[in-house]
């Protein structure tokens, strides 16, 4: 595929507000997670809760997009120049020109929550009477509203894949010529449905997320919100999208294929579409989510295709698992070892499963890289990854 | 502006009253509707306990893309898929916010992993037995129009057919009243980048403007949520020559439509 110029890129999590605060983090070694302070009944486990959304209130034009999810994309929309940057491409390419492909995997479901849990005679109370917030494409409206963007503008919600999906559906609308650039990302945020949900499948972990460690138990959730600005390259150096790949497991809604089928299928894809070997990739952040089976099953599909010379990691055990922000999430660090050669290994992990490949690092390194890739995989066996490359 | 174009291979439709294509054609033509229509879909994709229990949108998904690959004489396994709801499965959504306002704690794991937006995409693709890339997508009442230009892009971007399924199911619960969906409703089209004999072509263009207002089929169908895809299925079914599709505030898809 011709490569896409990634202009502009940004990030909050757990670990705070902007690149700075990723990479400080990831640098330094500092995790993001604390123990389950969300909501009224609180489950033994611990979270990766961005600080400060309670006072962070929408401005008055955008009151009626008002929800914790709509919160946390404002604030991460204005990190980093993000904003600024979205409006100098409006103005150059015209508000028509410019898609917005944003990911979420529950969206402002937790504004729902809440209206059933303050049901008045059995209706929402009147500030909740706001149909958009209950709907997936709450998020994907309020940015188009936030932006004043008139291109085409789609929510994907394909669960924890969501956010990387954007990365492959704006290039193919700048391809076809459906669009100049496109506003991509993703947000997701804590609420009831994913803390009791995945609780209920028995994929959480009482414990700080341990991914590839031996004695891993499960998850850990967080919140999160990212976006990127996508052009077309016009050969100037600078950060690129270099390919991406799309896959399905055919297998499972919520457990992984026991060979990684659909994940080697995707990263083979992307690898191909970018026309880059799989030895001059230089850091792959993984999907990598903590639960037994998806960490055992994704290093041997690492194994499979990849050198023992890669650098691979998880970083979860700094922001959570952010579920379909999670693509936006590790895109951008993945963006920020090709610009930092800063490649984050695994927080909370110390001993080795002996059913991974030496490409799963627990250490940091810094190095120059060239090529960096991210893995993002969801419900239902859906697979994404990324390539990325620098100058 | 740039245009985009494909072939419409196979159509799949299914509503409360017209349980599929050949049926919703005959009451587009003389008003007729078939006796005893089945209210609920019976996707012969799933295995017989999955077909029960699977959640209605699931079902009438996958009912409209098997009927829509038969049509047009593709295998499943072929194909990479967009699945385009508004809402996914509102019936999940009430289950879910109403248990975690009394209960939270005997959520239903099963439930929890059906409530996905990509719950139809992941049951497609899994019984399909198809590792081609699938997505699922919102994008409120622009979300048919969304969904058929991303079938079309993916198609602009090399692949040689795609499977667009576009479905709604009906709200329950608090919800209803705020999130305005009935009955079910499920259409979908198999689209082809080279042209075949007698099969219709479109062409899409992005625009200004007001959307076509379906007149038939929104009779039986207009309260679902997926209705703004009824009057492309009208233009096929009478032979039209094209429609205006809502694509957001202000915003068309127009399709052209030439009948083969």
């Amino acid at each position: 595929m011709p490569p896409l110029a990634i202009l502009h890129y940004t990030a909050t999590t757990a670990l705070g507000r902007g690149r700075d605060a990723q990479l400080n983090a990831l640098r330094e070694r500092r995790g993001g997670l604390r123990r389950n302070d969300f909501g009224d009944d609180r489950l033994d486990c611990w979270i990766g809760r961005v600080d400060g959304l309670e006072s962070e209130a929408l401005p008055a034009p955008l009151a009626g997009w008002e929800c914790r999810n709509n919160r946390l994309a404002w604030l991460a929309l204005r990190q980093d120049g993000m904003l600024e940057a979205v409006h100098a491409a409006r103005d150059r390419h015209g508000a028509d020109r410019v898609a917005i492909v944003i990911g979420t995997s529950t969206s402002s479901i937790g504004a729902s929550e809440e209206a059933y849990a303050r049901l008045e005679d059995g209706a929402f109370p009147a500030d909740l009477q706001r149909p958009i917030v209950h709907t997936p494409h709450s998020l994907g409206d309020f940015v188009r509203e936030a932006t004043g963007l008139r291109g085409p503008c789609v929510t994907v919600a394909t669960a924890c894949s969501s956010s990387a999906k954007v990365f492959a559906q704006a290039a193919r609308l700048i391809q076809a010529g459906l669009a100049d650039a496109a506003l991509v990302g993703g947000v997701d945020t804590l609420c009831g449905s994913v803390l009791f949900g995945f609780n209920a499948l028995g994929l959480v972990s009482q414990a700080p997320c341990k991914p590839f460690d031996a004695t891993r138990d499960g998850l850990s959730l967080g919140e999160a919100g990212g976006f990127a600005l996508l052009e077309r390259a016009d050969g100037a150096p600078g950060l690129s999208l270099r390919g991406y790949g799309e896959s399905s497991d055919a297998h499972h809604m919520s457990a992984p294929h026991p060979e990684g089928l659909g994940a080697r299928l995707a990263m083979g894809d992307a690898l191909a579409r970018a026309g880059v070997a799989a030895g001059d990739i230089g850091y792959l952040n993984l999907h990598g989510t903590a639960t037994p089976a998806n960490d055992t099953i994704e290093a041997q599909a690492v194994a499979a295709l990849f050198p023992g010379t890669l650098h691979a990691s998880s970083t979860k055990g700094w922001t959570g698992h952010t579920l379909g922000a999670a693509g936006i999430v590790e895109s951008v660090i993945a963006l920020l070892a090709l610009e930092h050669g800063v490649l984050p290994g695994i927080l909370n992990s110390a001993e080795h499963d002996p059913a991974c490949g030496e490409q799963i690092r627990f250490g940091n390194a810094e190095r120059p890289i060239r090529y960096a890739m991210n893995n993002s995989f969801g419900f239902g066996g859906n697979n994404c990854s990324l390539v990325f490359a620098a100058a | 502006m740039s245009t985009l174009s494909a072939t419409i291979e196979g159509v799949g439709f299914w509503t409360t009253g017209l349980p599929d294509w050949t049926s919703a054609r005959a009451y587009l033509r003389d008003g007729t509707m078939p006796d005893a229509a089945p209210t609920r879909p019976s996707p012969q994709l799933l295995a017989p306990n999955e077909r029960r229990r699977a959640p209605d949108t699931v079902a009438v998904a996958l009912e409209v893309a098997l009927a829509a690959c038969n049509d047009a004489g593709r295998d499943p396994r072929a194909l990479p898929s967009v699945f385009a709801s508004t809402h996914g499965d509102l019936g999940i959504t009430d289950y879910m916010c109403a248990t975690l306002a009394g209960d939270p704690r005997s959520i239903s794991p099963t439930r929890f992993h059906n409530s996905v937006h990509n719950a139809a995409a992941g049951y497609w693709t899994i019984g399909a037995g198809c590792t081609q890339a699938t997505t699922a997508i919102s994008a409120y009442a622009a979300t048919f129009a969304e969904g058929l230009l991303e079938a079309m892009v993916q198609l602009a971007a090399g692949q040689d057919a795609v499977l667009l399924v576009g479905y709604d199911g009906g709200a329950t619960g608090p919800l209803a009243p705020v999130s305005m969906s009935s009955g079910l409703l499920g259409g979908a089209l198999v689209l082809a980048r080279n042209p075949k004999a007698d099969a219709p072509r479109i062409e899409i263009t992005i625009t200004d403007g007001d959307a076509t207002r379906a007149d038939g089929l929104a009779r039986i169908a207009g309260g679902n949520a997926m209705a703004p895809m009824l009057p492309l299925f009208e233009a096929l079914a009478r032979a039209g020559d094209g429609v205006s599709l809502f694509a957001g505030r202000g915003r068309t898809l127009k399709v052209g439509i030439a009948h083969g």
